[in-house]
């Protein structure tokens, strides 16, 4: 019969899990204080406008719900996709999923104008609104991601394992297509006013979400002495590689479209060649940092063995995703809303007002700890959960992982 | 003038029966005031007196915006406005930067100036809310406190507007502010506060009043421009629709075939 | 809803406790017209426990139906139980010691109406002055303003929601 994955609490030393701990909940307790101010002072504290109304808040947001939905592949892979490879990575995928989606969630509702009205938002539903439609997606995927570990935990769920997976990895498909169609069919923006932003969003999720699971999978297994084979370890970093190299494709064919439309072609000089900032984030996080460095880095012959350079292109990732995100979410509202086709405008409002013309967009030092606060919040839960729970296997050595059936856990 | 009397009487018709309804199942107070109104004679229609059953979709609020009266530097409908709807009582948070703050204050109608590309001819025009029939902002709100009422007019319910600002981004006429900073002073008309969503509403409280003219359309008349005309877009007899049809106007954007209840002559 | 129902509660224990005779005008501020008249738009008792209820259906009937004219306007609430300073000023009713505040607070029940809504009747129409106009006789009487306690003692003086109880 095959080899059985032992599972083990996180084994840390207590005073260096519990200095984690506190770290983390210092960054917390920072980014609940921003929250708070913001909320108390309203939001003129931020750099946010009535041009520019969703901020650096919701990049954060948006990356951590895209990158949950991410996180969890690697469980698919490993049921639904059968690879008994990828197994014993299943467990940490799911807590990563349920705790990035928790934080992604509490930065966007720390984030509304009326925060106190959260049961407001969950008790009046319109369901036209792609908005309303993902606070179903949310809570469902977290309801269905608690499942799944409970398949995968418990010997008696075993059997379920296939059905909840595979019901999962539909299930974070349609979350990750319905936080794209949030953007994807604004028709007042130009930027968004395309479909193809939902897959866009989906290519993203597998490769951030895969990012950042390769980061937190090294940095756990090292701080408690357990290997991880080259073999698995080349296993990730190739799927990391495939990811990043679709979300280029992916963004080359957004531009393409947009620039096959005529109407479009202001917008990709502008986020292409023009956009200043948005210009520079576009072609130095979004493609080179987020995109050629770490397929350059994962594919080298050399430096693809490397954990190290691995861990790096990991990070490179997620910058390059944060950058893609900056630019899909804040420049494509700093870009002009075009209303009057043929005509230049000379005065939009009072002095001051913005139409017409590129919106001017500072992040503030509130929103910036709101957003780290929220990734604080993502780490606090899965350092808790594998230090309480046995998510984590002792060991990925290649020869613990070679054998494994299809059919244990 | 006869089938004004005959929209009376139909609309008399369905008022008894409201009112009816109202006096059997609301608190006996509000259904002995709907039949005190109806007694005395006040039906349901733009120039009576106080509404006292809920708007209906048998009017829907509409404006013909003439570009080729509008003045170039004259603000009197934005003044209007800032007064009647008590905008310019904001003031700009102790520490906010002046730039950022001209786009953080709420504004529900911009005077906004155009020329065209090609034949550099410089076209004026009011820009507000285009209460349109089918509204991007009531699509995506999540919780529908961006609702359109029976008659036609796009507004938030501030009572269950969350603040997420999604109505702003799906706008295309960049209608609509966010209320940025804690605000001191309001008017009983026009409530304003801390984390919601607001527009122009055609200055809904006077249309409820009886009146028939909004803030801005009163000024711009006054001014002598007559650039603003408002009115019943479902009365096939009212001035509006007169002009309308006499003239040829337009929607912006009119390629996102939203229906405004705006339009634009000369544009 | 949720808020109103342990104002209720609240009421309904300090009054059980402190039970004292009753007067027109002993809960609100003696400057305000609310003090000049007999009842409220409702029964007082009535309206102290579901004044909450009746704001929140007016209010819908408003947003949604346009109806602004009935005697339950919040608009109404703010022009009658107004408080007036020596200037003859109106001052902001959610101010301290004022109708709705001193109640609230005392509470401890949050009260946001006025994050968004008028506090003192500023640039009203003819609604409020109907509503208030409505349900009862506007009698202002100067000398019983003296008699009356101030609403910041409404603790104190709060009388049994009902006696026989």
């Amino acid at each position: 019969m095959a080899k059985r994955i032992v599972y083990r609490e996180w084994l840390i030393r207590p005073e260096h899990y519990w200095g984690l701990l506190a770290a983390l909940a210092a960054v917390i307790a920072i980014g609940g204080t921003a929250a708070l101010y913001m909320e108390h002072e309203g939001h003129w504290v931020t750099g946010m406008t009535n041009s520019v109304v969703w901020g650096l808040p919701h990049v954060f947001a948006v990356f951590l719900i895209v990158a949950a939905s991410g996180a969890l592949n690697i469980a698919s892979i490993g049921t639904v996709f059968n690879k008994p490879d990828y197994k014993p990575l299943g467990r940490l995928s799911g807590l990563l999923a349920a705790a990035m989606l928790v934080a992604g969630l509490l930065v966007l509702v720390l984030d509304l104008g009326r925060p106190d009205r959260l049961l407001v938002a969950m008790t009046t539903y319109n369901f036209t609104s792609i908005f309303a439609w993902n606070i179903f997606l949310y809570t469902g995927f977290l309801a269905i991601t608690i499942a799944y570990l409970w398949t995968m935990a418990e010997r008696k769920g075993n059997k379920f394992q296939r059905p909840v997976g595979t019901f999962a990895f539909l299930w974070r498909l349609a979350l990750t297509t319905g936080t794209g169609s949030i953007f994807g069919f604004l028709v007042g923006r130009t930027a968004y006013d395309t479909a193809i932003l939902a897959p866009m969003f989906v290519v993203m999720s597998f490769a951030y979400g895969l990012a950042v699971y390769i980061l937190v999978l090294m940095a756990s297994f090292d701080w408690d002495g357990r290997p991880i084979g080259p073999a698995m370890l080349k296993r990730l970093k190739n799927l990391l590689g495939l990811f990043v190299a679709s979300v280029l494709y992916f963004t080359l064919v957004y531009h393409l479209t947009n620039l096959y439309g005529a109407k479009h072609a202001d917008l990709e000089s502008f986020i292409l060649m023009s956009g200043g900032i948005y210009t520079v984030l576009f072609w130095l996080g979004w493609v080179v940092i987020g995109g050629l460095l770490p397929l350059g880095i994962v594919y080298h012959p050399d430096l693809g063995k490397d954990r190290n350079w691995v861990a790096a292109a990991c990070g490179f990732v997620i910058l390059g995703g944060f950058a893609a995100l900056y630019v899909v979410i804040i420049g494509s509202q700093a870009y002009p809303q075009e209303m009057f086709p043929g005509q230049t405008v000379l005065a939009f409002g009072a002095p001051g007002d913005i139409g017409g013309a590129v919106a001017p967009y500072a992040p503030s030092l509130p929103e910036l700890l709101l957003g780290i606060g929220g990734v604080g919040v993502a780490m606090l839960i899965v350092a808790v959960g594998i230090r309480v729970l046995q998510f984590l296997p002792e060991s990925l050595a290649d020869s613990e992982v070679e054998g494994l059936s299809g059919a244990s856990a | 003038m006869k089938d004004d009397n005959r929209q009376v009487d139909s609309d008399r018709r369905r008022f008894l029966g409201a009112a009816a309804v109202a006096a059997g199942s609301v608190t006996g107070g509000a259904g002995v005031a709907a039949l005190g109104a109806f007694s005395a004679g006040l039906p349901e229609s733009a120039d009576a007196s106080p509404r006292t059953e809920p708007v209906t979709d048998r009017h829907r609020w509409g404006m013909l915006v003439d570009t080729s009266k509008c003045a170039d530097g004259c603000t009197a409908c934005v003044e209007a406005c800032d007064q009647e709807n008590g905008l310019g009582l904001q003031s700009e948070p102790f520490g906010d930067n002046e730039a950022k703050w001209q786009n953080q204050r709420a504004v529900w109608i911009r005077k906004v100036k155009l020329q065209d590309n090609a034949s550099g001819h410089v076209t004026n025009l009011p820009l507000m809310c285009q209460h349109c029939e089918q509204p991007p902002c009531v699509n995506v709100c999540p919780t529908g406190a961006s609702f359109k009422r029976a008659d036609g007019i796009v507004m938030v319910d501030r009572h269950t507007c969350i603040g997420c600002r999604y109505c702003i981004m799906a706008c295309p006429y960049k209608a609509r502010s966010f209320i940025h900073e804690r605000v001191e002073q309001k008017l009983t008309r026009a409530p304003r506060g801390i984390g919601c969503v607001e527009s122009c509403n055609l200055c809904a409280h006077r249309l409820d009043e009886g009146k028939t003219t909004t803030a801005c359309q009163e000024a711009c008349t006054a001014g002598g421009h007559q650039a603003i005309m408002f009115g019943d877009l479902k009365d096939p007899t009212s001035p509006l629709r007169q002009a309308l049809a006499a003239q040829p106007n337009r929607q912006i954007r009119e390629d996102l075939q939203l229906n405004t209840g705006v339009r634009y002559a000369g544009l | 809803m949720i808020l109103g129902l342990p104002l209720t509660l609240l009421l309904a224990a300090f009054g059980s406790t402190t039970a004292h005779a009753t007067g027109v005008g002993d809960f609100v501020v003696p400057s305000s017209n609310a003090a000049g008249v007999q009842n409220c738009v409702e029964p007082t008792e009535y309206m102290r426990r579901n004044h909450m209820e009746v704001i929140r259906h007016q209010r819908d009937t408003t947003v949604y139906g346009g109806i602004r004219s009935t005697k339950h306007s919040m608009a109404g609430c703010v022009t009658c139980h107004v408080g007036y300073d020596a200037e003859q000023k109106p001052v902001p009713i959610n101010a301290d010691g004022q109708f709705c505040e001193a109640c609230h607070d005392y509470a401890a029940v949050n009260l946001n109406c006025f994050d968004c809504h008028a506090t003192i009747p500023e640039g009203e129409g003819w609604n409020q002055e109907t509503a208030a106009a409505h349900g009862h006789q506007l009698s202002v009487d100067g000398a019983q303003h003296g008699a009356v306690p101030t609403v910041a003692q409404v603790p104190e003086t709060m009388p049994a929601e009902n006696q026989d109880q």
